[in-house]
């Protein structure tokens, strides 16, 4: 199989090194111009098995903000980003929730769990009242 | 008219107001009363669903409304008392301390405190102020406004977006609208170096392939009653657009992310000194600004990068109004300054004493790689293998030095 060569700009400090990565297929070959081996694991990591924690939305029914925030417990494969946001976006849940409430778990096979970041009230009666009158 | 009284008076409700609130309470420094002109605590933080808060304050990787949440906690659990949905409008000094009048859907309120520990935040650079100029249709909004739409309510926007600035702001609002499915078709950026961090640059706009337009700039807006368009240009090296490089991006979206400008009207109405190269009050290493009892810190001393060091600014105003209350808050006869010598924006706080060591901040006017930073006064030399203007510097200097000299200038050079 022929190499592929990459470039990434690398991300673990604020130095910035511009890494050239020589891959084949999943293999990688060779890693230039990092300043440190921590360059090194996320240069190989980055062009194998890529990660990103992922936040977004979910609706919330009945709470005094029609939404709350969501996070990934860790970060899940960049490939799957897509695949989870959709499976997220499918989710309402019913107020009152709380920070760190279980939203999915184990979601798509991949170890992280989607949680709450954002504390919703339940809209008091007396609101939903005066919404009924109005 | 409602009268309230506090030993310790808060302005604003965001990181730096919570952290000070909790600490003045945790160090004994009396009552705490804290004004919040929303209806909820945090300040910027509950719209800020991203990661990276906390880092260094809980050695843990949060998100903003998380990290609010906690900080909102513990003030509570210490006993800080709330005035909600009150906005400070004036604010002056007499016999007893601070005054501060408020408006609120109760009514005018008026608080009396012993010290003000002001953490008014800052408020967003609008279209006009950045040069934008063109027709007013509807879909041109501040990073912030789409981001509280987006993030606090649940609504997107618009569908392609055009962002204006790449600093931090612009790059995460340019990966929130990415996630949520709307396409970013450019960001254009003034400077030939992006303004955020490399991390963000890589991992909000290359993760999702958007074009980052550098040393471009929007000319106009077009539309009539929603945004058709914007035209673009280049820049030359003085930041004067290039004759004949003029394009049109369609979008229906522009989102204004240039830059934060601290809230600091009520001080400056009040008599406070201003520094012009922050946008901030004048301080000295107390936090103290001009105004005897009058503390700042947070983003309306000066824009940090990190919610950390608002926090941390919140804790040492909150220490030295406990001093101030003892009576033991030191005040020379003459303040000694600090400088922004060649090739940094500014330096904060602007006075120092010489009795106590202090923690200086510090932004580079441009990046730049194997320099140092070099206090001139005093034999304090740090090389540094980079730096940039989105990273904020911070540096300690013991009092052993400050003591010695009357002026003290930082500058990086090669």
């Amino acid at each position: 199989m022929t190499a592929e060569l990459r470039r990434l700009t690398c991300i673990v400090c604020p130095l910035g090194c511009e890494i050239r990565v020589e891959i084949s297929g999943h293999r990688v070959l060779r890693v230039e111009g990092n300043a440190c081996p921590r360059g090194l694991n996320y240069a190989t990591e980055e062009c194998t098995s890529p990660k990103r924690s992922l936040t977004t939305l979910v609706r919330v029914n009945n709470g005094a903000v029609p939404v709350t925030s969501v996070r990934t417990t860790k970060p899940i494969p960049k490939g799957l980003l897509r695949d989870v946001h959709r499976i997220i976006s499918e989710v309402v849940l019913e107020a009152p929730v709380h920070r760190g409430q279980l939203v999915l778990k184990d979601v798509l096979g991949t170890g992280a769990d989607v949680i709450v970041t954002r504390s919703v009230k339940r809209i008091s009666e007396s609101l939903g009242n005066l919404n009924a009158l109005s | 008219m409602r009268e309230y009284s506090s030993d310790v008076v808060v302005i604003g409700g965001g990181p730096a107001g919570l952290a000070a609130a909790s600490s003045c309470l945790e160090a004994g420094a009396g009552r705490v009363l804290l004004v919040e002109k929303e209806a909820e605590l945090g300040g910027i933080l509950p719209q800020c669903i991203h990661t990276g808060f906390g880092l260094l304050e809980l050695k843990e990787d949060l998100t903003g409304p998380e990290f609010a949440e906690v900080l909102e906690e513990r003030a509570l659990n210490l006993g800080a008392q709330f005035l909600m949905n009150s906005y400070a409008s004036r604010l002056w000094l007499d016999e007893g301390g601070v005054v501060v009048e408020c408006v609120s859907p109760r009514g005018i309120e008026v608080v009396h405190g012993k010290c003000l520990i002001y953490a008014a935040g800052c408020r967003e650079r609008i279209p006009s102020e950045v040069g934008i100029v063109g027709d007013r249709p509807s879909g041109v909004f501040t990073a912030g406004t789409a981001q509280t739409l987006m993030d606090l309510y649940g609504l997107l926007p618009g569908e392609r977006v055009v962002v204006v600035g790449s600093g931090d702001v612009g790059l995460i609002m340019s990966r929130r609208f990415a996630v949520e499915g709307a396409k970013v078709v450019a960001v254009v950026e003034m400077m030939k170096h992006p303004g955020g961090l490399t991390r963000n640059v890589v991992q909000c706009l290359e993760d999702y392939g958007i074009p980052l337009l550098l040393s471009h700039t929007v000319l106009e807006v077009r539309g009539k009653s929603r945004v058709k368009s914007v035209m673009v240009c280049e820049l030359d090296e003085n930041l004067t657009p290039i004759g004949g490089t003029e394009r049109e991006i369609e979008c229906d979206t522009v989102i204004v992310a240039t830059g934060l400008l601290p809230e600091v009207g009520l001080l400056e109405k009040a008599g406070a000194e201003v520094d012009r190269s922050t946008g901030g009050p004048v301080v000295n290493e107390f936090l103290e600004t001009s105004l005897r009892g009058v503390f700042a810190c947070g983003n309306v001393l000066v824009v940090n990068d990190l919610v950390d060091y608002a926090v941390e600014q919140g804790r040492l105003c909150a220490r030295s109004a406990k001093s101030l209350l003892d009576g033991t808050l030191q005040r020379p006869e003459a303040w000694r300054r600090s400088a922004a010598g060649e090739g940094v924006r500014f330096v904060v706080p602007q006075l120092f004493s010489g009795a106590e060591d202090v923690t200086f901040y510090a932004r580079v006017k441009k990046p730049k790689r194997n320099c140092r930073l070099s206090l001139r006064e005093v034999p304090m030399d740090i090389k540094l293998p980079i730096v940039r203007p989105a990273e904020m510097l911070r540096i300690s200097v013991k009092r052993d030095y400050l003591s010695k000299v009357e002026r003290l200038t930082l500058e990086v050079v090669e």
